[in-house]
């Protein structure tokens, strides 16, 4: 782009700072109250059908959760790193730390992506679908509808997720920003973190509760 | 601030955003100026307006008789629905916040753009999509669902929901953008010397929809994918076949959809604040409690949402609860009715175009708001509920109040806008022609749903029959109004006079800048030294201030 990272129409770059945080943080809000539509419908069904999530709860394989959970939580780590790096003004160690979370997010979609062929081949599946014969009781489609929704949904959130961290970390190491301007590091960690921190959330009410 | 001249016949801004930086189409589509977003918001809105008012013409014409009368029944239901889609989705919720609030925000506090002008494009074309995924639906097939989309019916209908869905969707995006935008610009774009107390009201109420509109839009989203995935493939999330529990579709809906109808009432209302202290010539009475009830409205609306689910087996003690926080929104709106008219007290009130429709709106917004205080007590909605009776309190309250601040506003800041003024005579004929013709259009229905006439029902009884046509005649001459108000909005675009840069001698930031606005806003960098609405010191306070032409400078 341009030389000078400040846009026209504001006054300072310390502005233009706050508005990019402000404007995160409210991106953000509203990324956590899409999800909060379907922890909702989670909490009302599980209160609905408590045996028949419970059953289905215990049926999926919890240590490919958990080692998801691991995955992501050391990724969060690394790009923490990264823009540690950043605002010290190493850019190349920006760009290897976030390389490093692309590839444990990957990682994380392998997993997932082995975990669902596992339920294709179970029948673990949502409404009409469901053919598994492990749990017959009520409310086990539900579980699936919702397994499916969530988790399909932070997958989606994953790659994009990733896709923000190859092209910020890529500006990164082509040295685009230094100590003293490194929002956008900073951002793309904030976005690498809620997608961490909604899984978080995720784990516990899939796999463990 | 502005150091024009004030020479004696208004010119027209030679370095206004309209010619500048280029005048093509090019330079238009791929701008990022929030007046032009603006402006191009208000074109879109106001076709899509066209639109859902064409709807409302054949539904009324069909509803003239008992009995089919120019369509059948399946189109009926369609021709509602899409009535309710485009005039929610496409009109009401973007109008005044993304056309008005696009063009005049920034201006209001002195920026020379809205904080993220990429995206602010960006959320133009996510509404453009957005309208045109849901036109598609609405061309191949149509839903006959009602603009609710309740389940389990808009899960097995045999109309194609999905499209119309994800164009609702879509939509719920560009406002989210908007919003996001907004609030920023509101927190980080103030000039010297705007405090969040030196706020013009306009700002402060734009403020609040934003933040329903951040909170709300994502759960909406959410809810209307759902739909189109259990539509689509039938996974059971809304399927009491399959152990779902349709009434939750009913609190995601509401949950979004109630904060909604502040999302459109609130920017109306942010409207009504500027043209009664420009109208009344004087400070807006009680400047902090306006400020103040809009974001209350703000949030109680998140908790009232249940109200409308009286009738869906919620237990008498929720329905109390939702009954109670309900009413609070009839506090929080009488404060502001309250202020505006203690505004009029001792006010020199000059009765133009603007001014009439805020009386219009005074109206509307205090009996349809009565309705709805009415409403929320259970008893008596248990008696009118999907009744004639909601749809003409919701028109009253809504789409009248939503109406008379999106024409008020249209003719308040036509001439910053446009650099331009309009016909005044033509404009109090057509603001009555407006006003007279919507009370004569809903009226009959408060009569009809009184005495137990369904609303989205095909054919009545005979002895509805003749408030229907009451009803019906009444759409007619709001019809009229409104092509009347197009037609002279259309030629004074070209043959208007040059307004100049206050035509009103309005005190509002916006008025400080020639008109149209130059690309940056203001000539140089704006210094404010007094609030927006302040009428007491003239021409003291402000020394740049420009408007010693008087007033009645054109026509009528």
């Amino acid at each position: 782009m341009q030389a000078s990272p400040l846009a026209h129409h504001f006054e300072s770059l310390e502005k233009q700072t706050h508005a990019a945080r402000l404007g995160m943080w409210l991106f953000l809000a509203t990324e956590v109250l899409l999800f909060t539509a379907l922890f909702a419908a989670y909490g009302v069904y599980r209160f609905l059908y408590p045996e028949g999530f419970a059953q289905a709860s215990r049926s999926i394989e919890t240590w490919i959760g958990f080692v998801n959970t691991l995955i992501l939580v050391t990724s969060s780590f690394t790009v923490a790193m990264g823009l540690d790096a950043a605002t010290r003004g190493n850019g190349r160690r920006t760009a290897l730390l976030f390389a490093v979370s692309v590839l444990l997010a990957l990682a994380f979609l392998g997993l997932k992506a082995v975990e669902y062929s596992h339920h294709f081949q179970e029948g673990q599946l949502p409404g009409r679908f469901y053919t598994f014969e492990g749990v017959q009781a009520p409310g086990a489609s539900l579980f699936f509808a919702l397994y499916f929704l969530i988790t399909g949904l932070h997958a989606i959130h994953v790659i994009i997720g990733m896709t923000v961290l190859i092209v910020i970390g890529t500006r990164a190491g082509l040295g685009a920003y230094s100590a003293e301007y490194h929002v956008p590091v900073e951002l793309a960690g904030l976005y690498w973190h809620l997608v961490d921190l909604i899984w978080i959330f995720v784990f516990p009410l899939i796999y463990l509760i | 601030m502005s150091p024009s001249p004030a020479s004696e016949a208004p010119a027209m801004n030679p370095r206004s955003y309209l010619t500048e930086p280029a005048t093509g189409f090019r330079s238009w589509a791929l701008t990022r100026d929030h007046k032009r977003i603006g402006v191009m918001f208000l074109v879109a809105t106001t076709i899509a307006f066209a639109l859902g008012g064409v709807f409302a013409m054949l539904i009324r014409i069909e509803l003239l008789t008992p009995g089919p009368t120019i369509m059948d029944a399946m189109t009926y239901n369609r021709l509602f629905t899409l009535h309710g889609v485009v005039m929610i989705f496409l009109f009401m919720i973007p109008a005044i916040p993304s056309g008005f609030g696009n063009f005049l925000l920034p201006i209001m506090l002195g920026a020379k753009d809205v904080a993220f002008p990429r995206l602010n494009l960006l959320s133009f074309y996510v509404y453009l999509l957005g309208a045109t995924v849901a036109l598609y639906g609405m061309i191949h097939g149509g839903a006959d669902t009602g603009w609710t989309f309740y389940t389990p019916y808009s899960t097995t209908t045999v109309t194609k929901v999905v499209p119309i869905l994800l164009g609702a969707f879509i939509l719920g995006f560009s406002s989210i953008l908007t919003g996001l935008n907004f609030i920023v610009t509101t927190h980080t774009m103030r000039a010297k010397g705007i405090g969040w107390m030196r706020l013009p009201l306009f700002v402060w109420a734009i403020y609040a929809t934003s933040i329903i509109q951040i909170l709300a839009t994502p759960v909406l989203g959410m809810t209307l994918l759902l739909v189109a995935v259990e539509n689509a493939f039938h996974w059971g999330i809304f399927d009491p076949a399959r152990g779902g529990d349709p009434v939750l579709f009913q609190h995601f809906f509401w949950f979004y959809s109630h904060p909604a109808v502040y999302i459109m009432i609130l920017p109306a209302m942010a409207v009504i604040s500027e043209v009664v202290c420009a109208f009344a010539r004087k400070n807006i009475f009680g400047y902090k409690a306006v400020a103040y009830s809009s974001l209350g409205i703000a949030f109680v609306g998140f908790f009232t949402w249940g109200h409308h689910l009286f009738t869906s087996g919620q237990s008498a003690f929720d329905a109390g609860i939702f009954g109670v926080l309900s009413m609070f929104v009839g506090i929080f709106t009488a404060i502001k009715v309250f202020n505006w008219t203690a505004t009029l007290y001792r006010g020199s009130i000059s009765f133009k175009a603007p001014f009439a429709y805020f009386v219009g709106f005074l109206f509307f917004l205090v009996f349809g708001g009565m309705t709805g205080v009415a409403l929320a007590t259970v008893s008596l909605d248990v008696h009118w509920q999907d009744t004639y009776f909601v749809v003409a309190h919701f028109h009253f309250i809504m789409v009248g109040g939503v109406i008379m601040a999106f024409l008020a506003a249209l003719h308040y800041w036509f001439p910053k806008i446009t650099g331009r003024t309009y016909p005044e005579g033509w404009a109090l004929v057509a603001a009555t022609l407006v006003i007279l013709g919507f009370n004569f259009t809903f009226i009959p229905q408060f009569l009809l749903g009184n005495e137990g006439m369904p609303r989205r029902y095909f054919s009545y009884p005979e002895r509805f029959w003749a408030l229907n046509v009451a009803s019906t005649a009444g759409a007619s001459v709001l019809a009229f109004g409104l092509v009347l108000v197009l037609g002279y909005m259309l030629i004074s675009l070209r043959w208007g006079k040059v307004a100049g840069a206050n035509p009103w001698g309005s005190r509002g930031y916006e008025w400080e800048t020639p008109s149209p606005p130059p690309v940056e806003n203001f000539e140089g960098t704006p210094v404010f030294t007094r609030g927006p609405h302040e009428y007491d010191e003239e021409a003291v306070a402000s020394p740049a201030h420009v408007n010693a032409v008087p007033e009645p400078k054109h026509a009528s």
